[in-house]
C-alpha cells in the first residue's frame, strides 16, 4: 500500500481499496497460520480494471457517467479472485470505457508508464535538467489497461485484471513491460465486466512471468451460468513444465503482420525470435493471413455498432450520472449523456448509430460481419494446415512520449496501434504478449504468440520456453521523488 | 458524399448523444470515410458472423429464482426514486425538433 502511495504519480490507481485490503490480508494470515490457505493465491494482491464491477467498491469506467457508482456485486472473476482469498488493492485506471490505446482518455488523467522514471530509460534519453526531463519525457503505457499494467509494471500488486476487445490487455503489457494474455473468448466469464463489444471482449491477464499468468487463469477459466457465452467444457486448471521441447513445434510468421510503420528495431527482434526457434529445432514457416489489414476497419463498424447498443443503458435513470433536466424523459437523457461521456464515447456512439441505419445495415454492418469471417476464417486455415503457434509482433514501436502521443486524436491512434491486435479478437483466439528485450531507448518491446482455441496450456508453454530464453531484465526503479502535482489528488482510500 | 443535416439530427434523436461541435460531425465524417474500406473487400457467398462460439449450442439455464430481493440495494444507485419507484420526468415528449433544440446542427 505505501508502494502505492510513492508511485501515485504514475496514476495507476483510481481507488485504493486500503481498508478492506488490510481486513482481506488480516484474514489471509489468520488463515496460513491455521494452516489452512484456500488455494495459491491465498493473500496474493490483485488489482482489478476499474470497468469490472466490484461490490462496495466505486467503478467508474474512468467516465462521468459512472462517478460514484458503487456496484451491489462483484464481477465472476473478481469473486473468484477473493473466494480464492487474493486481496484486492484497488482498481486501475483506464482509458474511458475501455476506448482508446493510450490509457490516457479517462476523466482521472493518464498514466504513466514505469519505465519512464527507470535507469534503463532515463540512461537513453538527453540530458536536461532532471526535472525537466521526467516531465515532457515520460512515456505513455499502452491502453486501454495501462493503469493495470503499470501496477503490476511497479511492483504495486502481483498480478491484475484487465480487459481485451482489441489489444487492451497485450498492448499495454508490451508497453510495461509484463506478461499480458487474452484468453480464448468464452473461457472466462466476462458477467460483471462493463462491455464495450459483446462478441469480442474478453478479461485480460496481466503478470510478471507466464507461471503466475498460467495460475491466475487456473482460478479463473470454465463455465458460468451468469454468462451465456462462456463455453460449458470442464477447464482443467493446469501448471507449466519446467522442461520444455518445442523442437515438434510449427511456428507459423505471419507476413503481413511486418505493417507499415513496424519499427526496424522490432522487426529485428521479431526475426531474432523466429531464429530461436529455429536454432531450438522446430518449423518455423511464413504463412499468410490475407485479411489482416481489414481487421481495423471492420473492427471499427462492429465495434462502434456494438458500443451504441452498450451505451444505451446509461440514461441517469437507475444508476450513474443523471443530469438535472426535468423537461421529459428523453430530455433528461440527452442531457445526462451529453455530460456524462466524453468526446470519443461520443463519437463511437454516433458513428455506431450511423452504421445501423437502415439504409447503412447491410453496406456497414453485415458487411462487417462477413469480414469478421473472412478474417476468422484466415486463422483457420492457417492453424488448419499443421501451424501451432503464430508469431508475430505486439507493437509498432516502443512506448511514445505522451507528448507525442497527443498529437493525434483517440481513433486514428487506435487505429494505428490496434493493427497487430485487433484481427485476434475477430477470431476470438487465445494470445500473449512477453516481454522480449528493451529498445534504444531502454523500453520494453513485447512480442505476440497466437494460439489456436482453448489451447492455452500450448500457447503459455510456447510462452514460458520463450520467455527463459530470452531473459528480459528486471526494471530499475530509481527512488523518486513526490511529485507535487494537483492533478493526482483524486486518488483516494475507500473507507 | 456528406452526410445530411436530416441524418444528422436523426442520429442525435435516435442515440440521444450530440455532435457538439464541428468537430463531432468531422468526427463522424472520417468515420465514414474510414469504414468504406470495407466495399475493396470481396465478401460473395460469405454469410455473416455474429458470434466466434456460433459451432456451439447455446444452453440456457433452469427457469428456477436462485437470487432477487435487493430492491434496496439496486435503488440505492439511483438518484430518484420514491418508495419503490425510479422516478423519470415524463415520458411521451419527444425531443424538441431541430428548430427548437439546442443543438450544434441548428446553424447548418
Amino acid at each position: 500500500l505505501s508502494l502505492i502511495r510513492s508511485t501515485a504519480f504514475l496514476n495507476a490507481y483510481v481507488t485504493v481499496a486500503e481498508e478492506t485490503a488490510l481486513k482481506q490480508a488480516e484474514e489471509s494470515e489468520k488463515r496460513y497460520r491455521r494452516g489452512q490457505p484456500l488455494g495459491v493465491l491465498d493473500g496474493i494482491p490483485i488489482a482489478v480494471k476499474d470497468n469490472f464491477n466490484t461490490a462496495g467498491i466505486e467503478t467508474t469506467c474512468a467516465s462521468n457517467m459512472l462517478k460514484g457508482y458503487i456496484s451491489p456485486y462483484n464481477a465472476t472473476v473478481v469473486q473468484k479472485l477473493l473466494d480464492q482469498g487474493a486481496v484486492l488493492l484497488g482498481k486501475t485506471n483506464l482509458d474511458e470505457f475501455a476506448m482508446g490505446s493510450g490509457s490516457t482518455d479517462g476523466i482521472f488523467g493518464p498514466v504513466r508508464n514505469p519505465w519512464s522514471y527507470s535507469r534503463q530509460y532515463k540512461e537513453k534519453t538527453l540530458p536536461k535538467s532532471h526535472s525537466e526531463n521526467e516531465e515532457s519525457n515520460w512515456v505513455i503505457t499502452g491502453g486501454s489497461s495501462g493503469g493495470s499494467a503499470a501496477a503490476v509494471s511497479s511492483f504495486t500488486c502481483f498480478a491484475a485484471l484487465g480487459s481485451d476487445t482489441g489489444g487492451s490487455t497485450r498492448n499495454p503489457a508490451a508497453h510495461c513491460g509484463v506478461v499480458g494474455l487474452k484468453p480464448t473468448y468464452g473461457l472466462i466469464s466476462r458477467h460483471g465486466l462493463i462491455p464495450l463489444v459483446n462478441s469480442m471482449d474478453v478479461p485480460g491477464i496481466l503478470t510478471r512471468c507466464v507461471d503466475d499468468a498460467a495460475v491466475v487463469l487456473g482460478s479463473l477459466a470454465g463455465h458460468d451460468p451468469k454468462d451465456s457465452t462462456t463455453i460449458q467444457d470442464t477447464f482443467k486448471p493446469f501448471e507449466l513444465p519446467n522442461w520444455i521441447d518445442v523442437s515438434k513445434l510449427c511456428i507459423g510468421i505471419p507476413k503481413e503482420y511486418h505493417a507499415p510503420g513496424l519499427s526496424s528495431e522490432i522487426l529485428a527482434l521479431w526475426s531474432k525470435a523466429a531464429d530461436l526457434f529455429k536454432d531450438a529445432g522446430a518449423k518455423v514457416i511464413e504463412v499468410s493471413l490475407p485479411h489482416t489489414r481489414y481487421s481495423i476497419v471492420c473492427y471499427h463498424v462492429l465495434c462502434t455498432a456494438e458500443v451504441a447498443s452498450n451505451m444505451a443503458r446509461f440514461d441517469g435513470l437507475e444508476y450513474g450520472y443523471r443530469a438535472d433536466m426535468n423537461k421529459s424523459t428523453e430530455s433528461m437523457y440527452a442531457a445526462t449523456r451529453r455530460e456524462g461521456f466524453n468526446d470519443v464515447v461520443r463519437g463511437r456512439i454516433l458513428s455506431g448509430n450511423y452504421f445501423l441505419l437502415k439504409q447503412n445495415y447491410e453496406n456497414y454492418f453485415i458487411k462487417a460481419q462477413k469480414v469478421r469471417r473472412l478474417i476468422a476464417n484466415d486463422f483457420v486455415n492457417v492453424f488448419g494446415s499443421g501451424v501451432d503457434i503464430l508469431l508475430t509482433p505486439t507493437t509498432l514501436t516502443d512506448a511514445v512520449p505522451y507528448m507525442e502521443f497527443i498529437k493525434e486524436d483517440n481513433r486514428t491512434r487506435s487505429a494505428q496501434d490496434d493493427i497487430l491486435t485487433q484481427a485476434v479478437n475477430m477470431a476470438g483466439l487465445p494470445a500473449i504478449s512477453i516481454p522480449t528485450a528493451l529498445s534504444k531507448r531502454g523500453l520494453p518491446v513485447g512480442l505476440q504468440f497466437i494460439g489456436h482455441s482453448f489451447q492455452e496450456k500450448q500457447l503459455l508453454t510456447v510462452a514460458k520456453w520463450f520467455e527463459k530464453q530470452v531473459k528480459f531484465p528486471m526494471i530499475q526503479l530509481e527512488e523518486v521523488k513526490r511529485h507535487e502535482c494537483s492533478i493526482f489528488q483524486h486518488q483516494k482510500s475507500v473507507t | 458524399e456528406t452526410v445530411t443535416v436530416a441524418v444528422l439530427d436523426h442520429l442525435e434523436h435516435l442515440a440521444l448523444v450530440d455532435f457538439r461541435n464541428a468537430e463531432g460531425v468531422e468526427r463522424l465524417q472520417k468515420a465514414i470515410q474510414f469504414a468504406d474500406q470495407l466495399h475493396e473487400v470481396n465478401t460473395e457467398g460469405i454469410q455473416p458472423m455474429d458470434s466466434v462460439l456460433e459451432d456451439r449450442c447455446l444452453y440456457l439455464r433452469e427457469d428456477d429464482v436462485t437470487e432477487g430481493n435487493c430492491t434496496k440495494e439496486l435503488l440505492k444507485n439511483a438518484r430518484e426514486k420514491i418508495e419503490e419507484y425510479f422516478v423519470a420526468p415524463p415520458g411521451n415528449i419527444p425531443l424538441p425538433k431541430l428548430e427548437e433544440r439546442d443543438t450544434f446542427l441548428q446553424g447548418s
